[in-house]
């Protein structure tokens, strides 16, 4: 038997909305599928968040010029700059940066380093063994340290790319500290 | 037929008045009312536009500071897309629909009732914030992370609540319009039968119901942000203000054509009655439809061709992009043959037909040139946009409105606008809407930005000539509502059909059309009488 008009048009209204509550479900998955594309295809300038072991072989070929930037987020009141703004490394080779940061407020500060590189296709071959970005850092008014970059380029760095830009953002994230997963902890001196 | 009459046992006094428009589920008097808040929005919104050219007459900041003017243009931006062009849309849909297709009422009409009664309190509290201490939402209709969550005025949680709000009533009044044309049509209405403005809505309102619920999840993300430690536009915390755009313009890209869908179906309404001939190739027409819904969905990322995507992805997005103009040369083509050799005449609602169909091609061009990549790098940000959707919005949607409720009114009220009023208005719109937005090219062109309430000297005579076009365009609309409220009152009788060349079962009722039409569906044979017009089986 039929069905009446209003019965029909009852269960379909439901399942319309399924669709939609679907469809909020889907606005929400695009936050994953966005960092799953952008990972997978190295396209968004992010580094892998997570360290990676260093290695042995070098490719004495070629060589890369590797530029540090630093930039402070809305006049975060740090110092905050890469010890040399250069360095020319050949692809696996291991090598060994630190970053300076004295906190220049009156109060305890805890920061996030948050880095992006460019080109952004070369962000997926830039290593690293050990970051200061891997966790937050806090420090006293005044006080200052030096924050070591343990890094290496990928030997399948695409031969067109002879130059890579590591930029880190300093982010004030004081009394929103994160309980960061133990992977993601980086060690530091 | 007792239910037929019971409208007119309505009491005096100011409380029966209130509930019978609170209460009422009756589709054309929800249809009545939408088109009410749309008109009383349409002013609203354009007030606000005349404030930002008065503003821009000359340079120098005279009139408003730069913070009240970005209020402005976040506000009038958002009213006119929510408040404007998709409630009219819906109000036509809501009057039309169930006439077109011989049915009694809206399938789910208390919930239409509900999706009707949200908005004005959604646009009560968008426009509240105008009036409250800080600043109203001033970041731009598409309100971007950070700018909107760690930069926003405490206001911007306003307006989320109230794009929440209107996120439900139009995903309810998205499934309540399929409900009704999947399951309300009269027995021998068949889909290929259907009017081209029902097909329209019946894919407009599935576009509603894929994208609506997105802005919903971008605004609730924006909430969490400000308010709950979350991080999804933040870098800081791990998130990505990138990933906003991505979001919002996967919603807003099909957006556009939710506003521009209902407008083909309108035309393709108006443009055989007055040629007095059947619309060129029907079939075509719903299947450019259709075409264009689907690739509306990957398109998006033509809105951000200069955030430092991939070049493959710059090029896939060029080329979707692109392929939209075929479906929609397909509609214009159809269009023009409708009026190829038919017998023309030109009533107010034909000669905003008409405008619409050149002026929404201009606009379809530039909007040809903001697709090619390297182009966009120069184009981005700057008045060449402003002029690009304002061309296809106000005479595209907006004159597609106009067009219908000229077409319609007579139906509905049983009364003829005056048709003197009407050509008057239509003139001085077609005219002093390209003073207004025509200009606006050669200032992008020549490099002004969008959205600053300053410019440099060279762009002086350009925006003086558009601030004046504005204001004689928005002054020119007071003569649309003048009509309107004299035909309601003072018109004179319309006939059932109104048009010589109109064929649809909404002309074979009576005018005005009675509260409740196709109480009894009609006939099959009507229904082949009035629709085979439209869509002739082919003639070997």
């Amino acid at each position: 038997m039929q069905l009446s008009r209003s019965s029909r048009s009852k269960r379909l209204a439901i399942k319309l909305l399924l669709v939609a509550v679907l469809m909020f479900g889907f606005g929400y998955a695009l936050v994953p599928l966005y960092d799953v594309i952008c990972e997978n295809l190295g396209i968004n300038g992010k580094t892998d968040s997570t360290a990676s072991l260093a290695v042995a072989t070098v490719d004495t070929t070629r060589k890369i010029t590797v530029q540090f930037l630093a930039t402070n987020n809305e006049n975060l009141p740090w110092k905050f700059h890469p010890n040399q703004t250069t360095i020319e490394i050949h692809p696996g080779q291991n090598t060994r940066v630190t970053y300076y940061a004295k906190n220049e407020s009156n109060k305890t500060m805890t920061v996030q380093a948050i880095p992006s590189v460019t080109p952004g296709l070369a962000a997926k071959y830039l290593k690293k063994t050990e970051c200061f970005c891997f966790r937050q850092q806090t420090l006293a008014s005044g006080e200052e340290m030096e924050m070591p970059l343990l890094f290496h380029l990928d030997r399948d760095l695409p031969k067109n790319i002879h130059t890579v830009t590591l930029s880190y953002t300093l982010f004030d994230v004081t009394g929103k500290q994160q309980e960061v997963p133990e992977e993601r902890v980086g060690k530091i001196e | 037929m007792s239910e037929v009459t019971h409208h007119h046992v309505q009491q005096r006094g100011f409380w029966p008045y209130a509930k019978r428009w609170m209460y009422t589920t009756n589709h054309k008097d929800i249809g009545t009312m939408y088109l009410w808040l749309s008109c009383i929005m349409f002013f609203v919104a354009g007030a606000m536009a005349l404030l930002i050219r008065a503003e821009l007459f000359e340079p120098g900041q005279r009139l408003i500071n730069p913070d009240f003017f970005n209020q402005m243009t976040t506000l009038h931006g958002l009213i006119m897309v929510f408040g404007v062009v998709m409630p009219a849309f819906v109000g036509l849909a809501n009057w039309q629909i169930p006439m077109m297709i011989g049915a009694p009422d809206m399938a789910l009409p208390r919930l239409n009732n509900w999706s009707f009664w949200i908005l004005p309190f959604a646009f009560l509290l968008l426009i509240s914030t105008l009036f409250l201490p800080g600043p109203a939402p001033n970041y731009g209709w598409t309100f971007y992370a950070p700018l909107s969550t760690k930069y926003g005025p405490p206001s911007t949680d306003f307006m989320i609540l109230s794009i929440h709000m209107m996120g439900i009533s139009s995903v309810l009044g998205a499934i309540n319009i399929i409900a009704t044309i999947l399951n309300m049509r009269a027995p021998g209405m068949t889909y290929m039968k259907m009017p081209v403005f029902v097909w329209s809505w019946l894919i407009t309102a599935f576009l509603l119901l894929g994208i609506m619920p997105v802005l919903a999840g971008a605004v609730t993300m924006m909430l969490t942000d400000r308010h709950f430690g979350t991080s999804f536009f933040d870098a800081a915390g791990g998130g990505d203000p990138l990933l906003f755009q991505h979001v919002f313009w996967f919603f807003g890209h099909p957006e556009v054509y939710v506003l521009i869908l209902p407008a083909f179906g309108v035309i393709s309404e108006v443009l055989p009655t007055f040629s007095r001939k059947p619309l060129f190739g029907y079939s075509f027409m719903v299947g450019a439809i259709i075409a264009i819904a689907g690739l509306s969905y990957i398109v998006w990322v033509h809105h951000m061709f200069t955030t430092g995507v991939p070049l493959a992805a710059q090029l896939f997005f060029m080329y979707a992009t692109m392929i939209i103009a075929v479906p929609t040369g397909i509609k214009i083509f159809n269009w023009v043959a409708t009026m190829f050799k038919g017998a023309l005449t030109f009533e107010t609602p034909m000669l905003f037909a008409i405008a619409f169909v050149f002026l929404f091609t201009l606009g379809g061009f530039s909007g040809l040139m903001l697709a090619i990549v390297p182009a966009d790098y120069q184009y981005q940000d700057t008045y060449f946009v402003v002029a690009h959707f304002h061309y296809v919005l106000v005479p595209g949607s907006i004159f597609a409105i106009m067009t219908g409720v000229y077409y319609w009114l007579p139906k509905w009220t049983g009364r003829m606008y005056s048709e003197a009023l009407g050509k008057w208005h239509f003139w001085l719109s077609v005219i002093f809407l390209n003073v207004t937005f025509f200009p606006m090219h050669f200032l992008g062109l020549a490099g002004m930005p969008r959205r600053v309430p300053d410019y440099a000297l060279q762009f002086a005579d350009f925006n003086a000539i558009a601030s004046v076009g504005a204001f004689v365009f928005g002054f020119a609309q007071l003569l649309f509502l003048f009509n309107i409220i004299w035909t309601i009152k003072k018109g004179k009788p319309a006939t059932s059909q109104v048009w010589e060349g109109a064929h649809g079962l909404e002309w074979a009722l009576p005018s005005p059309a009675p509260y409740h039409s196709w109480v009894t569906p009609p006939s099959v044979a009507l229904i082949d009488k009035e629709e085979e017009t439209k869509n002739p089986p082919l003639q070997p």
